[in-house]
Parts: C-alpha cells; sequence; structure tokens
C-alpha cells in the first residue's frame, strides 16, 4: 500500500451553488448556510437499534442514537448555527421518541437551547414527535431554497431532500471503496443520511435516475475531507 | 428403559472377537488388528478412548467394532428382537457429510455380512423433514451426522430422552475438528452427551498427531459433573478421568516421498511452478491416478489450464475446488471412484474425505506449508497402510525448495505441527447456551459445570459465564436497554427458559460456526451478436460460485480465470455474475480471486531457519538453493537459526528496510502496520511495505541505515514488544480484517442473522451493515462481548497477533543489523512481492482522491 500518497487532510470543505444559495458540504453529512447560519442533517433514523429489538428481537448495541447525536453535538460545536433543519426520518419509527434514554433526550433539549430547530416530517416519522422540543414542519422554505424529505419529481429548482441514503462506490486498483454522499446536478441536492446504524442506497440504483435525468456529481464523505466524484467513475454494487 | 449391560462384563486380558466376528474376518482373509482388539476391550470396559493411526489402518472399522460387537450381543442380534423401541445406541460425527455417507454406506458390507440386526442412518442437512421426526421417534441403532446436526439434536426438546440410552460417540477425523470453532461446538455438544448419558464411551480417531494429550482431554470430561438430584444412581465410583486412554497404531510403511528437481533454474518468487508443468504431465502419464493438490483456488486454475495445454494424450484430467457448483464437484467426485480420471487438480477441499483405493501418487504444487497437512495429503495415496504412499512436492520457488526441504526432513522424522490447543470461543459458548435453553430449562450453576468439563471451556470463570448467559439474555450491554424483550428470562425457580418459539427458531436457523463469505453465481450468459456487450442473461448453466467481493472489483470486459476457462465478465444481473468465455489465446487480466491461502506452520518455519543456519544440511538441497544462500553469505550475512536478520540499503531514491522473521504472511503483514507506524513516529517517513511467508519489506524516504547508526538502540527498539500494546490496539480499531472477524463473531453469537445463499437481497439494504455496528460499540463499551470474541480470534487468526509475539520474544537481543549499499540476495525475494500483495481496508481517502483527479482531468480536458 502506499503511504506516500498520504493527502493533506483538510476540512476545508467544497461549496456548492444552488438556486443562488451557497452550500457547504460538510464531512460529517451535513450541510452548512452560511448565509442562513442553518444547518441541514437528514435521515438520523434515532432509536432504529431499539426499533430492531422490538420488530425482530435482535439486540443491536442500544447507542446509535447517542453516536448520531454526538456527532450531531460535534457539528453544532463547529459551526455554532442559528438553526438546525432535521430533514425528515429523524426518527426510525413513530415510537421511537418514547424509547429515547433519559440521557439522550436531555442531549436532545442541549443541542436544541438557544436554537431554532426544525423537524420536517419524514415517512417514517410522519406522526409529530412529543416530548422532544423543536417545531414541525412538512416543508421548508430558505431563500430560494425548498427543503423537504421525499425529492420530488418535477420539483422545481433549488430542492434539498434525503430520504435516499445516497451512497457512491468507487472501485481501482482492484479495491473499492463505498461512502456516503450528497448527489446533485445544479438543480437539486439529496443529502447523506446521518445515523449512525444508516445504510446506503447506491447512486447508480435505477431510483436515482428519474431525480437526475442529466447526469450526477456525487460528493463522497471520505475520512478527511469530501471528494468530488464523476458519475463515470461510480459503480454499482 | 432397561440399562444394557456391555456385551463381556469382565474382559479377558486377550480380548477375542465373538465367533460371527471372528468368521466375518477370517472369510475376508482378514486378521483384526491389535489396536481394533485393544479399542473393542477398552470400550467395553467403559473407558473412553483415541485412536491415533495413519490413513489405511482401518481406523473407521475399528472405531465401530465395539458398537457392532455390543449391538450384535445382549439378545439382540436376531431380527425378531425388532418390535420394542430400542434407544440411538451409537453416534457417529464426522467433519464431512460426504463423509458420514460414506461411511453408512461402509458400514452396511459387514452388516449385511454378519446378518446383523442393525439399523444404521445418516441425518445431514440434506435429510427430509419426515425422516428426522421419525429419527426423533424411533432412532436408529447407529446414527451418522456432523457436529453442526448434533448441535440441533441436543437443543431438541427430546433430547434428553434420546440420548439416554446413548453408549458410544466416535469422533472421526478429530485432529481436523478441534483446533476451529467447530470443535469448540462439537466439545459443548460432547459435555451434553456425556451428562445425558453418563456410562457414554467417546472413541476419537485421529491422524498422527504432535500433541495427543489435547485430543484425550477433549473427549472426557474435565471435572465431574455435580450428581443430579434425581438421578437414582450414584456417582460411579472412580474418579472422572480426565484424559482417554491412547492407543497408537505406529507408522506402516515410510512414505516414498520426494522433491521434484527438474533441474530447471527456479525464480525467487511466485508459487506457479509454471517451469515444472512438462514433468508433472509426465508423472501424470506414467501413473493410474494422481491428485494433484494445490494451495489457492487460482493456483488451481492455473494448474487445470497448463495442464491441458500440455495434454496431447486427452488425458482425463479434472477440476476440484470449492468455488465449483456443487453438482460438478460431485460429478468429478464420481468419476474419480469408478477410476475414470487419470488425474484431479484439487485444493484443501480433498484434503480431508472419502477413501478412493487407486491414487497411486500425490503431487503436491507450492509450497507445503505445514508438516501435518502435507503428510494428510499424502495419505490420500494408496490407502493401504502396508504400502508406501508415493508423493512428489513440487517447489514454485527458491524458497520453497527450501521449505519442501524441511518438510521432507520433517516427514522422515514423523514430526508434527499440530496448532496447539483452544481456548473456548465465548461466541460460540453464546450460541450454545441459548441452545441449551431451547432444549429445556436450565440451572445455570449446572449448566457451568457441564460446560467446564469441555476441554476448551475448562479454564472459564463464572463471570464470564454470567456475561455470555446476560448476552444471551438482553445483548449484554451496559445500557439496559431491552430487558423487556429478552431472549430468555430466569423463572421464580431460578431457571433459564427460552421466551417464545420464535427464538427457538431464530436459533436453529444460527446454528454453527462457519461463516461462508457472500458470494455470486457465476453463469455463461449468450453474448448479443449485433450488439456487443449486451447478454441475455439466465441463458446459459452456473459455472460455480465467486466471493461477492471479487465480483464487484470487476468491471464489464475484465477476463479471469475459472473453472478452467478464461471467462469474459459482462455484468452483475440479480445476485448472478454474467459471463462468457472469452477468444481464445486471451490471457487472464485480472489476477486473483480469494481463495484459501495457508500460512506457513510456526513448526516448518523453525526448520527453514535452522536449514539456512546450517552450511552442513546445504547438500541436501538442490543446487542452485545452496549457490543463492552462498551468495547471501558472500554479499550480507546469513542468520542464526534463532536470529532475526535485518538489511538496510538504499535503492532508487529510496530507503529500504527487510526482515526476515519466517513467521507466515499474516503474521508479517501485522508487522508490517505496525513497523510503519513506528516508522511514521520516528519521522522516518515509511512509504509502505510488502511481505511474504518469510519476510517483509519496508520502505521509506528517508535513511533507515544512518538513523540506525546514529542513534544506538533504535532497531531494538523498533521490535521491542511493546508494539503490541498501544499500537497494536489503535491499529486493530481501524482494521478492515478486524471488522471481519467482529462480523464472523457477531454471526455466531446471533446478534445479527445469517444470509443464506439465494436469499435475495432487497434494492434497499435492510440488515444492518456490521462495521456500522463495529464502530458504534467499539465507541460506547468497548469490553463488550463480541469485542473480547473479536480480539480473542485476531490473536491467531487472520492477524497472528500471538505468533507475532512470540517471535518479537524470541529475537530480544538477537537483532542482526546489516547495512548495505544494494539489495541482497535474501531481499530479493520478498522485494518481489512489492505491487503483487494488496492490503484491504486501509487508506480509503487515496483510492477516492485518485476518483476525483480523474473528475478534474476530465474537465479539463
Amino acid at each position: 500500500m502506499a503511504l506516500g500518497q498520504r493527502l493533506e487532510k483538510t476540512t476545508k470543505a467544497p461549496g456548492l451553488r444552488l438556486a443562488g444559495e451557497t452550500l457547504t458540504l460538510d464531512r460529517c453529512g451535513g450541510l452548512w448556510l452560511e448565509a442562513h447560519r442553518t444547518l441541514i442533517v437528514s435521515d438520523l433514523h434515532l432509536e432504529k437499534g431499539s426499533a430492531y429489538a422490538v420488530r425482530s428481537g435482535q439486540f443491536l448495541p442500544p447507542y446509535d442514537t447517542r453516536e448520531t447525536l454526538a456527532c450531531l453535538h460535534e457539528a453544532v460545536a463547529r459551526f455554532d448555527p442559528a438553526c438546525v433543519v432535521a430533514l425528515g426520518d429523524s426518527f426510525h419509527d413513530a415510537r421511537g421518541p418514547e424509547r429515547l434514554e433519559p440521557g439522550d433526550r436531555a442531549m436532545v433539549a442541549a443541542l436544541q437551547d438557544g436554537r431554532d430547530w426544525v423537524w420536517i416530517a419524514g415517512n417514517h416519522d410522519a406522526a409529530v414527535h412529543e416530548g422532544v422540543g423543536g417545531r414541525y414542519a412538512e416543508t421548508l422554505s430558505l431563500g430560494g431554497l425548498t427543503l423537504r424529505h421525499e425529492p420530488r419529481i418535477g420539483a422545481p429548482e433549488g430542492e434539498i431532500a434525503g430520504h435516499l441514503h445516497p451512497c457512491g462506490k468507487v472501485a481501482m486498483r482492484g479495491r473499492t471503496v463505498r461512502r456516503r454522499c450528497f448527489v446533485g446536478d445544479g438543480h437539486r441536492l439529496i443529502m447523506p443520511a446521518f445515523g449512525a446504524y444508516t445504510g446506503g442506497l447506491n447512486v447508480r440504483n435505477a431510483a436515482f435516475d428519474p431525480l437526475f435525468p442529466n447526469g450526477f456529481t456525487a460528493h463522497l464523505l471520505g475520512d478527511g475531507r469530501v471528494f468530488t466524484i464523476g458519475r463515470t467513475m461510480l459503480v454499482r454494487d | 428403559m432397561p440399562d444394557i449391560p456391555p456385551p463381556e462384563n469382565a474382559p479377558p486380558e486377550t480380548p477375542r472377537l465373538p465367533a460371527r466376528f471372528a468368521d466375518w474376518f477370517a472369510a475376508r482373509g482378514w486378521q483384526p488388528r491389535a489396536h481394533q482388539l485393544e479399542l473393542l476391550r477398552l470400550a467395553g470396559s467403559g473407558r473412553s478412548a483415541l485412536l491415533v493411526a495413519p490413513t489405511g489402518a482401518g481406523k473407521t472399522l475399528a472405531g465401530f467394532l465395539p458398537s457392532l460387537v455390543a449391538l450384535a450381543g445382549a439378545g439382540r442380534g436376531t431380527s425378531t428382537a425388532r418390535g420394542e423401541a430400542r434407544g440411538l445406541h451409537t453416534l457417529y460425527v464426522s467433519p464431512l457429510k460426504a463423509l458420514a455417507v460414506d461411511i453408512a454406506r461402509n458400514l452396511e458390507t459387514p452388516i449385511a455380512e454378519m446378518g446383523l440386526d442393525i439399523r444404521v442412518e445418516t441425518r445431514t442437512g440434506d435429510t427430509p423433514a419426515h425422516k428426522r421426526t421419525r429419527q426423533i421417534a424411533r432412532p436408529p441403532d447407529i446414527l451418522l451426522t456432523t457436529p453442526e446436526q448434533l448441535s440441533l439434536l441436543i437443543a431438541h426438546r427430546e433430547a434428553a430422552d434420546l440420548f439416554a440410552d446413548l453408549r458410544c460417540v466416535v469422533l472421526d477425523e478429530l485432529h481436523a475438528l478441534v483446533t476451529s470453532k467447530r470443535g469448540d461446538l462439537l466439545s459443548l455438544a460432547l459435555a451434553r452427551l456425556h451428562r445425558l448419558s453418563p456410562a457414554l464411551t467417546a472413541i476419537g480417531l485421529s491422524a498422527t498427531v504432535r500433541e495427543p494429550d489435547e485430543l484425550r482431554k477433549y473427549l472426557v470430561p474435565q471435572a465431574r459433573p455435580a450428581a443430579a438430584e434425581d438421578d437414582p444412581e450414584p456417582p460411579a465410583p472412580l474418579p472422572a478421568p480426565s484424559m482417554a486412554e491412547l492407543v497408537v497404531v505406529r507408522g506402516g510403511a515410510a512414505a516414498d516421498l520426494r522433491m521434484l528437481d527438474t533441474g530447471l533454474r527456479l525464480p525467487l518468487a511466485g508459487h506457479t511452478a509454471w517451469q515444472s508443468m512438462p514433468a508433472i504431465y509426465a508423472l501424470i502419464r506414467q501413473h493410474r491416478t494422481v491428485l494433484v493438490f494445490v494451495n489457492t483456488r487460482l493456483q488451481a486454475e492455473y494448474t487445470f489450464q497448463e495442464l491441458w495445454r500440455l495434454n496431447d494424450d486427452v488425458l482425463p484430467i479434472a477440476l476440484h475446488h470449492g468455488s465449483l457448483d456443487a453438482t460438478q464437484r460431485r460429478r468429478v467426485e464420481a468419476a474419480m471412484a469408478a477410476g475414470q480420471l487419470r488425474a484431479i487438480v484439487c485444493t484443501a477441499t480433498l484434503d480431508l474425505g472419502i477413501d478412493w483405493g487407486d491414487v497411486d501418487l500425490v503431487i503436491n504444487i507450492g509450497a507445503p506449508k505445514g508438516a501435518s497437512r502435507i503428510m494428510q495429503r499424502i495419505g490420500r495415496a494408496n490407502h493401504r497402510m502396508d504400502e508406501p504412499s508415493k508423493a512428489y512436492l513440487v517447489p514454485g520457488n527458491r524458497f520453497e525448495m527450501l521449505e519442501c526441504q524441511a518438510a521432507l526432513d520433517a516427514v522422515e522424522e514423523a514430526a508434527q505441527d499440530t496448532p496447539d490447543a483452544r481456548l473456548g470461543a465465548p461466541d460460540v459458548l453464546a450460541q450454545h447456551v441459548l441452545g441449551m435453553a431451547c432444549a429445556d430449562a436450565f440451572d445455570p450453576l449446572r449448566l457451568y459445570e457441564e460446560i467446564v468439563s469441555a476441554a476448551p471451556y475448562a479454564g472459564l470463570p463464572w463471570e464470564e459465564f454470567e456475561q455470555v448467559v446476560d448476552y444471551v439474555a438482553t445483548g449484554g450491554y451496559a445500557l439496559r436497554a431491552y430487558e423487556r424483550f429478552a431472549k430468555i428470562l430466569r423463572g421464580p425457580d431460578g431457571l433459564w427458559r427460552v421466551r417464545d418459539a420464535r427464538v427457538a427458531q431464530q436459533y436453529r436457523m444460527n446454528v454453527g460456526t462457519i461463516i461462508e463469505a457472500t458470494k455470486v453465481k457465476v453463469r455463461l450468459a449468450r453474448a448479443l451478436r449485433g450488439r456487443p456487450g449486451t447478454v441475455l442473461p439466465k441463458t446459459g448453466r452456473v459455472l460455480g460460485e465467486i466471493e461477492e467481493d471479487f465480483a464487484e472489483t470487476l468491471t464489464v470486459g475484465d477476463t479471469f480465470l475459472f473453472a478452467g476457462e478464461v471467462l469474459r465478465f459482462e455484468g452483475l444481473a440479480e445476485d448472478e455474475a454474467m459471463v462468457t468465455k472469452a477468444g481464445p489465446g486471451t490471457d487472464p487480466a485480472i489476477p486473483s480471486y480469494a481463495g484459501a491461502k495457508f500460512p506457513l506452520s510456526t513448526f516448518l518455519a523453525a526448520r527453514v531457519r535452522a536449514l539456512i543456519a546450517d552450511p552442513f544440511a546445504w547438500d541436501r538441497l538442490p543446487r542452485q538453493v545452496s549457490d543463492y544462500l552462498l551468495q547471501q553469505r558472500r554479499r550480507s550475512i546469513l542468520p542464526g537459526p534463532r536470529d532475526l536478520l535485518v538489511e538496510t540499503f538504499p535503492r532508487g531514491g529510496r530507503f529500504y528496510l527487510t526482515a526476515f522473521p519466517f513467521e507466515g504472511r499474516l503474521a508479517h503483514q501485522t508487522l508490517g502496520m505496525l513497523l510503519t507506524r513506528r516508522l511514521e513516529r520516528a519521522r522516518l517517513r515509511p512509504l509502505g511495505f510488502a511481505a511474504n511467508d518469510y519476510g517483509i519489506a519496508i520502505w521509506t524516504s528517508r535513511d533507515v541505515s544512518e538513523r540506525i547508526g546514529l542513534s544506538p538502540g533504535f532497531l531494538e527498539d523498533l521490535f521491542a514488544q511493546d508494539m503490541l500494546g498501544d499500537d497494536l490496539e489503535a491499529w486493530l480499531d481501524e482494521s478492515a480484517m478486524m471488522k471481519r472477524t467482529f462480523r464472523q463473531c457477531a454471526v455466531i453469537a446471533g446478534l445479527i442473522e445469517r444470509r443464506y445463499p439465494g436469499q435475495k437481497k432487497t434494492g434497499r439494504q435492510v440488515t444492518i451493515s456490521t462495521d456500522l455496528i463495529y464502530d458504534v460499540l467499539r465507541k460506547h463499551q468497548p469490553d463488550h462481548l463480541l469485542l473480547r470474541a473479536a480480539r480473542q480470534d485476531a490473536a491467531t487468526g487472520l492477524l497472528d497477533v500471538k505468533r507475532l509475539g512470540m517471535m518479537l520474544q524470541r529475537i530480544q537481543g538477537r537483532i542482526i543489523h546489516k547495512a548495505l549499499d544494494r539489495v541482497s540476495p535474501l531481499s530479493v525475494s520478498v522485494m518481489l512481492e512489492i505491487g503483487r500483495e494488496r492490503v484491504y481496508g486501509e487508506g480509503a481517502d487515496e483510492i477516492l482522491a485518485e476518483a476525483e483527479a480523474l473528475l478534474l482531468e476530465e474537465a479539463l480536458a
């Protein structure tokens, strides 16, 4: 292996223009809108581990919620946003908020303290969350941007959505690297899932085709920074 | 059910066969062998025994003889006795399903010829459900099965009844079983059998091993199980023995074993042995039936291809390895048994197994890697003990010549390198505990006593057993999140019970310790002539399976060797890899796909070191090897048998450090990762490393020789044992191999469910990747049972940390450094590995950056 090619680790994230707004793609998987001092994260899927215990009797380590919140805390500390938007599927199921451990519940409250917090409705958690603070919305407009959970075919320019958990895979020199990614075409941007236990759907899957009829660029979350990869370099699973 | 006394209550000093058996032996012109009679005597007096014998010694018959004699006697010999239900008398466990089926067939002959009323049946994964049900209700006298099926049987609600009358358990190929997690699982099942039937005799059958005592302990309970309150019988007056009796059959005829020396100059690296193919083909022509063993599937494919290129006589030469389609493999085996083949090129899949009488030559291509393995393979020829087995070792490079010579010496002395006894794995124990709850409510103290009676678990502290029970119940997390969903529950009576039928069903689906890599089928597709690159899926036949990981690295148009042909990859369709046959003369472009690769055994490594250190032994080596060693001595130095030689030299603007521990590729890869970290800290700017079975090479952009000269003790510090402390921990946490190990533990322990072959993946992954689970668990509960299990595996498995530790200890104060101005003969061998090996899972960002750069190029073009 070639350690010599070790790259300069940088946290400087690529900037992207969408509907006249400047977006910063962060390596944690969050999206930072400096002009609005707003941090967007998508598909937290809190309490996914405990949902498995309820549904199938699988006892996955019950630490996914605190891990997800810790990552979110790290990003919040870095950007100090005036507003945090959770772009839907914030809880893995409608009963998720009830199962929050007291410590994790306190962590959510601490994160919300002193800032605006918006839960966008998702398909896993369409109902209003009780007892976890913040306000609720189906969609949110921010400058020229429309924030919603599930992307809509034919939506006007400026849509930011989640839901699909995009992942990109690169195969080179007999090795593959598969990472969560942002995927966009200058018209819309789909965000990676933020949750610790959230898997991913390969961006070469047919589900992405109608959303990006003219191709797309993916931004893969590396260990040190975000990497911009052309569609032709991405392989199927 | 009444207790059936053993046939001979007072065994005579010289055991005799019952008349019916003696007549049968005589009719076949056979003499019962001493070890067969000895085993009969021991089992007759209720003592367990280990039979160690070479192949062809009549081991299997010896193992069954006590049961056949017992079942024939005591009024059970006449067919009129049939009618009332009899209990299961003898259980036979084999590592291979096919072996169990084959033994059942072989047993039918003596039973039929002696007219015995003994019912023999097999129980494998292929046994139909109605037959399984019937086998529980009305068991046969002798049941032949596998370790996994046995685990399922003892977890059955009827297990206590089924095994109450069990008198004998025969464990075949025990040496091959005990060194793995399968062996751990079997030891726990055996402990349960001993408890259900205290009069049980265990008979172990084994090839020659270095430490028979480990196997002797394995067969018998290590501490006397606590007497059950409801047991009317007082415990046996004799204290439970901690070792089974030992019966050893010495040698047979010495093997006629040689190294194939074609006189051609061999390269310093590479394993294909292409120079020797004509000589191998000539040997096949001169013999009746030849088994050609190789170490990896790639090598099998290559050898098969080469032999057919030479095959002007169109001799029937076949290919057999684990990736081929099962029906294809069965066809090859059947053709072999029928004597229709002249040669089979095969991998470890044929190391054990069915007796093919007609093999008159074994050829082993590549390094033998271990003395025991080579003896097992040699034993596949000429399955008659009194005739010598004939075999050739074929080295692929000059180092392998050394290794072959070391193996020849070892076989000559009948020395063995079987691995040490195992420490029972916690993940296997977790699976077993759930199984025991499925069988019946258990009392924890009593189950603990039973478990520590199994040799691999004899040292298990009570606290760790409690942790396992806690894990099975609610996942074993410090955060008590799953109390309400517990899989096993402790009742007011203090007994643990399984929660419901669904949990029991989950257990049954998950039993066993063999975790197969996820595979995809390889199917021949028809290319559409008009439209290049387009294929009709699902049209052709299935050629076999390849690991999903390998399939994922292929892109359309890649060519690779598989099933004896060069194939062109056309794409993935659902869960199948579509391929077409590549045009004639196409070279396979993709070098390899995963397959078994054994590391050099510790024992053989020590012999190779000794051989190198002793010039007087060199006259036994081929001339080209001794010349090579002489050159090394002239240009650098030859290390002593316990020394570590470190060479440093500049080359092409970089600085190299090579070291030769001879501890096998796995340990060297781990060593390479750790040394690189340390060199980085020493600001020597390491750029990469390569490893093979014999040594490692690390290259840096700063001068290592200079640093060694300037700071005394630098090398000693670099190789100091504390490398296995923080550096190892830090690396392990990120290592992809560690994640793979964790995944296996998680499946065995039932944390995540197995994926079965053929089970379709849904578009969106519904299963959570174990890598994600590993990362979260490591951060939040680093002492969790499954992380401990993964670490225990890493010590001996993919990372071979244990061996590395022994090496670091060995070389303390024995590092010999030689600063050179250019590469030495010894170092060339490992330098040739550079660029050939790939290390998984490291440097993902480098790969991404490279892909990103390509986008930039595209944009600027």
